[in-house]
C-alpha cells in the first residue's frame, strides 16, 4: 500500500488506495523532456517507462550507475578461484596423477578451465544480479492491470510518480505531468489486498 | 524490393495493421544495399516503418496461423530427427563398432560433425558480443535468430562427443563429481579442457539469448493480454478444446517474461547485463574454438600438431557459422516478405564480405599450413600434406603415390577459399540466390575442412604397418543427417513461437528512437548499449 513518509494515504474516489499517477507521451524526445522536469521538481519514487531503453534516459532521469558491474566481477573472480583451487586440489593433494612428467600442481595446464568457471559465473551473476537488482521476477503489479499501460510494450512512452513520493500531490503532480506534455494523465490502483485465509487453527 | 502482399491470405490479413503502402524510400540506394556515398547510407529498416510496425511484424508472425508450410516442414524435419535418434539408440545398444572407426582412425565422421556444429554455433554469439562491442548497429536485424542456431548447433555439437565415449551412460564421469574410483578427471587433458568450454559455452549462449528476449516475450504477453481484455471470447486452440490461445500466450510468454514491464530503471541494469555479457563472451567464444583446436594441436600427430591451429579454427568457425545464418535466413526472408523490411540487402551485403573475409583467413591458414610443413623441415608433416590431402591422382604420374582423400581436400579449398571469391563483386553480393549458394558451398567445405584435419591425418601416420582407410558406415551417415533433422526441427519451432527479431533492439535503431529529434543524417538513431549506437 502506498503509505507516504507523511503518512498519508491517497484513494480514488471509490476508496481504492492508489499506487501512482501515470502519463502518456507519444515520442522519446516528449518523454525525455517530462524526465527532466520530473527529475528537476525533485520527485525520486517514479519511473519511466518505455519499449526500448531510450538513449541517455539515465542522465534525464538522475538514476545513478548500476553497481551490478563490481559484482559480477566479485563473483567472476571467485568463480575461476574456487575453480583454480578444484582442480589444484583434485590433481595435486587429493589423488596426486603424474601426467606428461609434470609437477602435480604445475598451474598452466589449469588456466583453461579456471577461465571458462570464471566467465561461467560472470555470466549467472550478469543475469541473476539484474533481475535480483530489478526485484524480478514480479508478476503482478498495479501497472500491469491498466489497459493503456500495455502499450509500453509497443510504441507508447509513460512516466509513472508513485503516491509514495514524498512530493506527491493529486493536483501538483497532474499539472507537472501535464504540463510536460503528458496525455491520459490517470491514476493507478494499488493491487487488492489478497485474501487471506484465517484459519484458526493455529 | 516489392512491397506486393504476401500470398498467404491469413498472413496479409494479420499484417493489416501496417502503415499504408510504403513510399519508396529516400536516400540510399532505395533496395537497403550499401551506397558508395558515406552519407548515403541506407536505413537498417526499409520503408519508414513506425515502433508499432515493428511490433506488428515480428509478433505477427507468431500470434497468426502458421504458413502452410510450416506443420509439413517441422513434420518432415522431426522425422529426420528422429530417424537419428533411432539410428544413436542403436549405437548405445551395439557399441561404436557400428561405426567406420578402426585402430588407426578412431576419431572420424563422429568429431567432424562436432566440430562442424560447434563451429557453427560461434555466429551467434559473435553477432551478439563481438559486433556489439564493436557498435555494428546492423546486427539487431539477425543477432535474435543467430543466437537461437548457435544454441541448436551446440545441441547437436555436444551429442557427438556423448555419444563417442563408448559406454555413453558414464558419460557423467566427464564431470568432476566423486565416484567409486575415488579418481578425478585429468585437468590437463585439452578433452576435458573441452568439455568445460562447450558447455560454458552452451550456457552463456542460452543466458544471452534468453536475457535479449524477455523484453520481447513481455510484448508478446502484452499483446495477448490486451486481445483478451477487448474479446474475452476469443479463439480456442481447436474448436473442440475449450483453450483460448491468448490465456496460453498469456500463461506462457506471461512466465517466461517474468514481470518485465519496460521500466527505465530495470532497463539501465539491464543494458548494464547485457554489456558485460558481451564483454565477457567475447573472450569466451574465441576461446571455445581455440581449446577445441587443443584437442588436435597439443597432439604429436603430423597435420594437428601446428600452432596456427587456434585463430585458424576460430576464423572458420565465423566463416561457417555466418554461412549458417544466411542460410537459414535467405529463406525466410522470402517466405516471410516483411521480413525484408528488418533484413535488408545492407544486411545480407555485410555477411556476406564477413565470409570473404574470414574465407580469406582461412585460406591464408591453409597455404601457411603448407609453409610450415616446408620450412619445419619435418618430413612427416610434408608428407602429410602432400600425399596425405594434396597429390590428385592425375597429378602424381602413372604408378605414383597420391592422396586417396585429395578429392576431400580439393572440395574444402573449391567451397572454402574459391566460392567465396565471388564476393568481390558487388551486384553478387547483393545477389540473395547467390549469397545462398556460396553459403550453402562454405557449409559443405566447412565440414569436408574438418573431416580433411582429422581423417588425412590418422589414416596415414608414422608407421605404414598402420595405415588405414576409413569408409562411414550407415549409422555415421545416418546420425549426422539425423543432427541436421534436430537442428531444422528446433529453428522451426524457434520461428513459430519465440520472436525471430529483436524487437527492443530493432527499435532502438529506429531514426525517431533518438529523444534529440530524429538522427542525423545517416538517419539512423542513436541506440543504445546493446545495438552499440552513441
Amino acid at each position: 500500500m502506498a503509505r507516504q513518509s507523511t503518512g498519508t494515504i491517497y484513494t480514488t474516489a471509490a476508496g481504492v488506495p492508489v499506487y501512482g499517477m501515470v502519463a502518456e507521451y507519444a515520442t522519446p524526445a516528449d518523454v525525455y523532456r517530462a524526465a527532466e522536469a520530473v527529475r528537476d521538481a525533485g520527485y525520486t519514487r517514479w519511473d519511466l517507462y518505455a519499449p526500448f531503453p531510450i538513449h541517455g534516459i539515465d542522465e534525464a532521469m538522475g538514476v545513478k550507475r548500476t553497481k551490478l558491474p563490481i559484482l559480477i566481477a566479485c563473483i567472476g573472480l571467485t568463480g575461476a578461484s574456487l575453480g583454480f583451487l578444484m582442480q589444484w586440489w583434485m590433481t595435486g593433494v587429493d589423488y596426486p596423477m603424474l601426467v606428461q612428467g609434470k609437477p602435480f600442481t604445475a598451474w598452466e595446464s589449469f588456466i583453461p578451465i579456471t577461465f571458462e568457471l570464471g566467465i561461467l559465473s560472470a555470466a549467472f551473476t550478469a543475469i541473476l544480479g539484474m533481475l535480483a537488482f530489478n526485484r524480478l521476477p514480479m508478476w503482478n503489479h498495479p501497472l500491469l492491470r491498466k489497459d493503456r499501460f500495455l502499450r509500453c510494450s509497443d510504441d507508447r512512452f509513460m512516466i509513472c510518480i508513485e503516491a509514495a513520493d514524498e512530493k506527491f500531490d493529486q493536483d501538483k503532480t497532474r499539472h507537472l505531468l501535464e504540463a510536460a506534455g503528458g496525455t491520459n494523465v490517470d491514476l493507478v490502483e494499488e493491487e487488492p489486498e489478497p485474501v487471506k485465509e484465517v484459519n484458526d487453527h493455529h | 524490393m516489392s512491397s506486393a502482399m504476401h500470398p498467404d491470405e491469413a498472413t496479409a490479413r494479420r499484417l493489416a495493421g501496417l502503415a499504408a503502402a510504403p513510399a519508396a524510400p529516400t536516400g540510399g540506394t532505395g533496395d537497403g544495399s550499401l551506397d558508395d556515398g558515406p552519407g548515403q547510407r541506407a536505413p537498417l529498416v526499409l520503408n519508414n516503418r513506425s515502433f508499432a510496425d515493428v511490433t506488428n511484424i515480428v509478433c505477427g508472425y507468431i500470434e497468426n496461423k502458421p504458413a502452410r508450410w510450416w506443420l509439413p516442414a517441422v513434420l518432415a524435419a522431426g522425422s529426420v530427427a528422429g530417424l537419428g535418434g533411432m539410428f544413436i539408440a542403436y549405437l548405445v545398444i551395439t557399441g561404436i563398432g557400428t561405426w567406420g572407426l578402426n585402430n588407426q582412425v578412431d576419431w572420424a565422421w563422429d568429431i567432424t560433425n562436432f566440430v562442424f556444429w560447434i563451429g557453427i554455433g560461434h555466429a551467434g554469439t559473435l553477432i551478439s558480443a563481438i559486433l556489439c562491442l564493436l557498435k555494428q548497429k546492423w546486427r539487431t536485424a539477425i543477432n535474435r535468430s543467430a543466437e537461437a542456431m548457435t544454441i541448436f548447433a551446440v545441441i547437436c555439437a555436444a551429442t557427438f562427443p556423448g555419444i563417442h565415449i563408448g559406454r555413453q551412460w558414464m558419460a557423467w564421469m566427464l564431470f568432476p563429481i566423486p565416484n567409486a574410483n575415488a579418481i578425478w578427471p585429468n585437468f590437463r587433458s585439452p578433452l576435458l579442457w573441452d568439455v568445460f568450454a562447450v558447455s560454458t559455452y552452451g550456457t552463456v549462449s542460452l543466458l544471452f539469448w534468453y536475457m535479449g528476449m524477455i523484453p520481447d516475450l513481455a510484448t508478446l504477453r502484452d499483446r495477448a493480454d490486451a486481445r483478451l481484455r477487448r474479446n474475452p471470447n476469443s479463439a480456442t486452440i481447436l474448436p473442440f478444446i475449450p483453450v483460448r490461445i491468448d490465456k496460453v500466450r498469456l500463461m506462457v510468454y506471461g512466465l517466461l517474461s517474468l514481470g518485465w514491464r519496460f521500466s527505465s530503471r530495470h532497463w539501465h541494469r539491464y543494458e548494464a547485463a547485457y554489456l558485460v555479457l558481451a564483454g565477457i563472451s567475447t573472450p569466451l567464444v574465441l576461446s571455445v574454438h581455440s581449446i577445441v583446436s587443443f584437442d588436435f594441436a597439443t597432439s604429436v600427430l603430423p597435420g594437428w600438431h601446428t600452432t596456427i591451429f587456434p585463430p585458424y579454427f576460430v576464423a572458420g568457425a565465423i566463416f561457417g557459422g555466418f554461412a549458417m545464418v544466411l542460410m537459414l535466413l535467405i529463406p525466410f526472408r522470402v517466405l516471410f516478405p516483411y521480413m525484408r523490411d528488418l533484413i535488408t540487402l545492407r544486411h545480407l551485403e555485410n555477411m556476406s564480405k564477413i565470409i570473404l573475409a574470414t574465407g580469406m583467413m582461412v585460406g591464408f591458414a591453409y597455404g601457411m599450413e603448407f609453409f610450415i610443413a616446408w620450412y619445419s623441415g619435418s618430413q612427416y608433416e610434408q608428407e602429410v600434406f602432400l600425399y596425405n590431402r594434396l597429390m590428385p591422382p592425375f597429378l602424381a604420374g602413372e604408378g605414383e603415390r597420391y592422396a586417396p582423400y585429395w578429392w576431400a581436400y580439393w572440395s574444402m579449398i573449391g567451397c572454402n577459399v574459391l566460392s567465396p571469391q565471388v564476393f568481390w563483386f558487388k551486384a553478387l553480393r547483393r545477389n540473395p540466390l547467390v549469397i545462398f549458394a556460396v553459403a550453402f558451398l562454405v557449409t559443405i567445405g566447412m565440414w569436408f575442412e574438418r573431416f580433411v584435419i582429422i581423417v588425412t591425418s590418422l589414416h596415414r601416420a608414422f608407421l605404414p604397418s598402420e595405415w588405414h582407410m576409413f569408409t562411414p558406415t550407415l549409422v555415421d551417415i545416418m546420425i549426422f543427417v539425423g543432427s541436421c533433422g534436430v537442428f531444422l526441427t528446433l529453428f522451426l519451432l524457434f520461428s513459430r513461437f519465440l520472436p525471430m527479431f529483436a524487437i527492443s533492439e530493432v527499435k532502438a535503431v529506429l531514426p525517431q528512437a533518438s529523444p534529440h529529434g530524429h538522427g542525423g543524417e545517416t538517419g539512423q538513431g542513436h541506440g543504445n548499449v546493446m545495438t552499440g549506437g552513441h
